[in-house]
């Protein structure tokens, strides 16, 4: 019997937005490059995942991912609380060429989303399908959306200020530190920053929420 | 069928059912006592677990069964009781100085414990697993320190971050002095091979290092110090270090007065908690060159 047509499933939470179009960019680069075959975004119920990633993962924080992004394995570590653990610096540095911060690591490098600048082909659909399975997009950030794509990535433009309008209190900064252009590593990290960060855990009341 | 006469086979000795194709009959071999037994068994502890457990779908919930049981309890119990165990010491290590805490062994255990986890999990990936950093991520072995080594520094750093998304975030940015044309290309050289000389480089006789000398007394040494000692609490480095975060070359020096780097570390309080933050700064300063 399926879960996801119980009510109770999604938990009451503040904070739930639907993901910027350039988050949206970024995770389709997460699908594309396959990162949930290595890293999932599931913290589970279990002492020593609270310990280490944090609150576990709610129903509610996957409501907006088609499909959704839990994985089943981990050879990498959970990504699902990873939003602002590390510095967009390190994310650069660290998808480039992961061994030049973390000498074991067996991740492969992704140099490349350096250089291929982000497009807004297709993203005003993307965000229109949404919409079909009941992601709460506004007509305007429906029609802004490759205008948005762009002015997340770029703090100092007229395009970011209304931007911020219509998604207050996102990270608006030069995520992949090249100023001169939005990238597929601004994207993944606009993305990466994101995760996990959306729920305002002070307002959760985890007793009426226990399932 | 139902009144069919008890028949036993003649070649196995066995019962038949009384069924009957073709002149073939089906022979009556019950399944075992003691299997019977335990699927009969099976079926009622279903209907006691039904009970007591979280079990059916209904229309907008589910059965939540009279134990109550949820695993996301089960783990936040675990969690508060774990964090309970560690609070007592926890307790005694927020109110230690540092000077306490080095003095009582069992305190100093704890902290250099909980510390290194902590460590290994959420610091190593930038400074490196023995904390020895990388390029852009300082080292924590030496006893340079660009904003302050002492026990309540560091763990100020850890607290809030540098350039971090936290209000009481440490701020320092140095200005784009070439960037934003605020000194010229020649200025910008000349002054480097001044800050070359500082840091005990090699330095380039074509630039003119009094004139060099007045341009870092005019641009740089509010923050950096007349004798390129920096400042702590604005974040500016040492430059006569021999440990710098960015290339230590005359290369390195022109690009970071061209348009500076300015790394950021995240804010540690809201993830970690107190506990685990003055432990990773007890942990940090046992590293070497705490203060």
């Amino acid at each position: 019997m399926p879960l996801f047509y119980l009510k109770s499933t999604i938990e009451k939470t503040e904070g739930m937005r639907p993901y910027t179009p350039l988050e949206l960019a970024g995770r389709n680069i997460y699908v594309r490059e396959g990162c949930y075959t290595c890293h999932s975004q599931m913290v589970r119920p279990l002492r020593d995942e609270l310990e280490r990633y944090g609150p576990y993962s709610l129903a509610a924080e996957s409501m907006y991912d088609r499909p959704f992004q839990w994985g089943s394995k981990r050879t990498g570590p959970d990504l699902a609380r990873v939003g602002g653990k590390y510095s967009d610096e390190w994310q650069r540095d660290h998808l480039i060429d992961p061994r030049s911060v973390s000498p074991t690591s067996i991740m492969p490098g992704y140099p490349f989303l350096m250089d291929k600048t982000i497009s807004a082909r297709g993203i005003e659909d993307h965000l229109k399908v949404n919409v079909v399975y009941g992601v709460p997009y506004t007509e305007e950030q429906i029609a802004k959306a490759s205008a948005d794509l762009f002015a997340q990535a770029q703090p100092d433009s007229d395009a970011a200020y209304e931007f911020e309008e219509r998604y207050p209190g996102v990270l608006v900064r030069d995520f992949d530190g090249d100023p001169t252009k939005v990238t597929e590593m601004d994207a993944i990290i606009a993305y990466l920053q994101m995760l996990g960060t959306l729920v305002d855990f002070d307002l959760y009341d985890e007793k009426a929420n226990l399932r | 069928m139902a009144d069919h006469k008890k028949e036993i086979d003649n070649v196995t000795g066995v019962e038949t059912t009384g069924h009957e194709w073709d002149g073939l009959k089906e022979l009556n071999n019950p399944l075992p006592k003691w299997w019977l037994y335990i699927f009969y068994a099976t079926i009622a502890w279903s209907v006691v677990y039904w009970i007591l457990m979280p079990s059916w779908p209904l229309i907008n919930s589910y059965t939540t069964g009279l134990l109550g049981y949820s695993q996301r309890s089960v783990a936040t119990q675990e969690y508060d009781e774990a964090l309970e165990a560690r609070a007592q010491t926890g307790q005694e290590l927020m109110n230690a100085s540092l000077e306490e805490i080095q003095n009582t062994p069992q305190l100093l255990e704890f902290a250099m414990a909980n510390g290194g986890a902590a460590f290994a999990d959420n610091c190593a990936p930038c400074h490196g697993t023995g904390a020895t950093g990388f390029v852009g991520y300082p080292n924590l072995q030496d006893d340079n320190w660009i904003w302050g080594g002492t026990l309540d520094d560091i763990a100020m750093t850890i607290s809030y971050g540098v350039r971090s998304e936290h209000d009481e975030t440490r701020v320092g940015e140095m200005l784009a002095f070439g960037r934003d044309e605020l000194l010229d290309k020649e200025q910008v050289k000349t002054v480097s091979n001044y800050v070359a000389s500082l840091a005990g480089l090699d330095t380039n006789p074509s630039y003119d290092m009094a004139a060099g000398k007045e341009l870092y007394a005019e641009n740089c040494a509010s923050c950096h110090a007349d004798n390129g000692t920096g400042l702590q609490e604005l974040g500016a480095p040492n430059l006569t270090s021999p440990s710098w975060v960015y290339d230590r070359s005359v290369e390195g020096i022109v690009a970071q007065v061209n348009n500076p780097r300015h790394g950021v570390m995240p804010a540690w309080i809201d993830r970690l908690g107190e506990t685990t933050v003055k432990s990773l700064a007890v942990y940090v300063h046992s590293l070497g060159g705490g203060q």
